[in-house]
């Protein structure tokens, strides 16, 4: 249940704003991938044209290609509800829904888009979910309290728990762990781990060390001058990139020599 | 950069002009002074002069007091702070005080007759001015209520809520979720405004010229009154709605379309759920806004003195008209007292519509409201 994503020079834009130029990249499956750099390149930006979630936004646009699995997610005949349904996302902030319950809350996908499932399925899916997300222990016994009244970690594991019961490919996390302490950040990079097992994973982050921790992979973005649009500077094997980076701006970045 | 070797400012470093402030308690019994000091000036010019005049030097010198005293004994900033306090409890009263005299008067004047069965089941049907005269005489009992005009603003006013809420909540949809800042919407946004601001009679005279047009000069009927009704409240609802629509966190609609959820879903399961507490209250705010609306159905629907609940044909009584009409139209001009008791009864009753639908919002607010935390 992973698919590999190929990126062609991928502009994006906000109305009349170039946020991110000339993208291209490979995303392999089955393996996790961090996107690091300041803050404005457009990690989170380009992060959202592989959902389609960017063009929710009034004037959102891309022009290029994402491929995943060879079929084009930019094409005319696809329905960016089906992409969304393939490819999750974990929002920076935890966000579940204040009117549902723990339990609705992971089977939210499930619910929202009406489909009919027994009551037993749903139990069933919603236990294999929080499982997954390395939450079950903690919430069984509350499955019917609102999941607002988790704590952070919780409610953002939650939020992957409900990412996950989609059952996507691709899941894309953008700073899942920045509104976190430490010991929940820590469950949620041990779950990223997890999770590659079985699903193709992109993580944005502002963490260094969670980059190199948790990723295969990792790509640096950069921006010239703000104004300026945001572009990709190198990507690699997370081991090359942090070691021996090709480009000077990719070293100064990771040494915290920057700006 | 070790930080042990590195050396502190010294904390109370005295710099020029800048004084540590010390701490001074300040005598809350002094409070109690000033409103002595208030009372006994208010009791003296109240006798002397006259009662409000008496309440406003009363007041002032509550104020005078507290600010002077407090001042000198805790400080200026505690002086102006009592000052302030006291302004700010002085313009809640005066708010306060037309809201608790018209109350007043409508309880006052109405409630002997409001709750009697003859006014509650009855209609003026073949009631003239001979019945009120004999009532009047004490050769007879009170006959003819209001029973055909409560049932006519019920009536009325639901449908013109049927009419204006699908309306006002699909706009107040289309401005917030479908056409953020585009020029339509700046547009809509400016009518509706516009219209708010429509005074009710020309919305009156517009339903009966429309009806007018379409079914005969001089048409009067239920409905023309709740399209009357409905171009006053269709304003109200898109604004509250769109306030409302407005406030639900935009991470919300994100996570359920990053679920795969068509957006029309996800207006309907989680926009609206999310925010129907406000919207519930804000619908039924917009009609205790025109519930008792007088002019506009005096055009449209015209009095009635029967029970009529057909309100394609017909003129129908409403609450606020019938007050109106018994008011200015005894059933007899020699005793009027019997029709007087009838208008301020039915302004009794509608005062009460009000604020029943004012405590319903608060109901349907918390019944609705998301689930709160319990963390
Ligand atoms: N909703 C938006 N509308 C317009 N511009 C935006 C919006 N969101 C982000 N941007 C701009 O796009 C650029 C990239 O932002 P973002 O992707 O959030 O950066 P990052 O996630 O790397 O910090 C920034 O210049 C930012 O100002
Ligand atoms: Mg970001």
């Amino acid at each position: 249940m992973s698919k590999q994503i190929d990126v062609h020079d991928l502009n994006i834009f906000y109305g009349n704003f170039h946020a991110v130029q000339d993208v291209s990249m490979t995303i392999e499956a089955r393996s996790v991938t961090a996107f690091i750099g300041p803050s404005g390149c457009g990690k989170s930006t380009f992060l959202r044209t592989l959902n389609r979630m960017h063009e929710v936004i009034p004037g959102g646009r891309v022009k290029g290609q994402v491929l995943v699995d060879g079929k084009d997610l930019y094409a005319r005949s696809v329905d960016p509800v089906d992409v969304r349904r393939q490819v999750g996302m974990v929002f920076q902030r935890p966000n579940p829904f204040p009117t549902m319950s723990i339990k609705e809350n992971v089977l939210a996908g499930v619910k929202l888009n009406s489909k009919r499932i027994s009551a037993a399925a749903g139990d069933e899916l919603a236990e294999k979910s929080l499982r997954g997300a390395n939450l079950w222990g903690e919430v069984k016994d509350r499955l019917d309290k609102p999941g607002s009244g988790l704590s952070g970690g919780q409610q953002q594991r939650l939020c992957i728990a409900r990412a996950i019961a989609v059952q996507p490919e691709v899941i894309l996390m953008d700073e899942p762990c920045s509104a976190l302490d430490p010991i929940s950040t820590l469950a949620v990079e041990d779950l990223i781990d997890e999770l590659k097992q079985d699903y193709t994973v992109v993580i944005v982050t502002h963490n260094m060390q969670q980059a190199a921790r948790v990723s295969d992979r990792t790509g640096f973005f950069n921006l010239e001058a703000t104004g300026k649009p945001g572009q990709l500077v190198e990507m690699g094997d997370t081991q090359r990139i942090f070691n021996n980076p090709a480009e000077k701006a990719t070293e100064d970045y990771i040494s915290g020599r920057f700006g | 950069m070790s930080t042990s070797t590195h050396k502190r400012p010294q904390r109370s470093a005295p710099i020029d002009g800048i004084e540590p402030s010390e701490v001074r308690t300040a005598p809350q019994h002094l409070v109690w002074v000033a409103v002595g000091v208030g009372l006994a000036i208010a009791l003296i010019a109240g006798f002397a002069l006259n009662l409000s005049l008496g309440l406003v030097l009363g007041y002032l010198a509550y104020l005078l007091t507290a600010y002077l005293s407090f001042r000198a004994t805790a400080g200026s900033r505690v002086g102006l702070d009592q000052l302030m306090r006291g302004l700010i409890y002085g313009a809640f009263a005066l708010a306060l005080l037309p809201l608790i005299s018209l109350l007043w008067t409508v309880v006052s004047n109405g409630a002997m007759r409001a709750f009697s069965s003859a006014f509650l089941n009855q209609t003026m049907n073949g009631v003239t001015g001979l019945n009120d005269q004999n009532y009047f005489d004490g050769n007879a009992d009170f006959i003819g209520g209001a029973y055909h005009a409560i049932i006519g603003t019920l009536e009325i006013t639901a449908i013109a809520t049927i009419i204006s809420v699908p309306i006002g909540m699909f706009t107040a949809i289309y401005l917030v979720e479908y056409a953020q800042g585009t020029r339509l919407s700046k547009a809509i946004r400016f009518f509706v405004d516009v219209m708010t601001g429509i005074p009710s009679i020309v919305a009156g005279l517009f339903a009966f010229a429309l009806f007018g047009s379409i079914f005969g000069v001089g048409t009067k009927n239920g409905i023309a009154g709740a399209v009357a009704l409905a171009v006053l409240m269709i304003p109200t609802v898109v604004r509250n709605s769109e306030e409302m629509l407005r406030i639900v966190p935009n991470e919300l609609r994100e996570a359920a379309l990053a679920l795969g959820v068509p957006k029309w879903r996800v207006i309907y399961k989680v926009v609206l759920p999310t925010a129907a507490s406000g919207l519930a209250s804000g619908i039924t705010l917009a009609i205790a806004r025109v519930i008792g609306e007088t002019a506009p159905l005096l055009v449209a629907v015209g009095g009635f003195y029967a029970l009529n609940t057909n309100p394609f044909s017909g003129p129908i009584q409403t609450l606020a008209v019938y007050a109106y009409e018994m008011f200015t139209k005894p059933l007899n001009p020699g005793f009027r007292d019997p029709s007087l008791e009838r208008a301020w009864a039915a302004a009794l009753i509608l005062v009460l519509i009000v604020v029943a639908l004012n405590l319903t919002a608060r109901l349907i607010a918390k019944l609705f409201a998301p689930k709160k935390s319990g963390r």
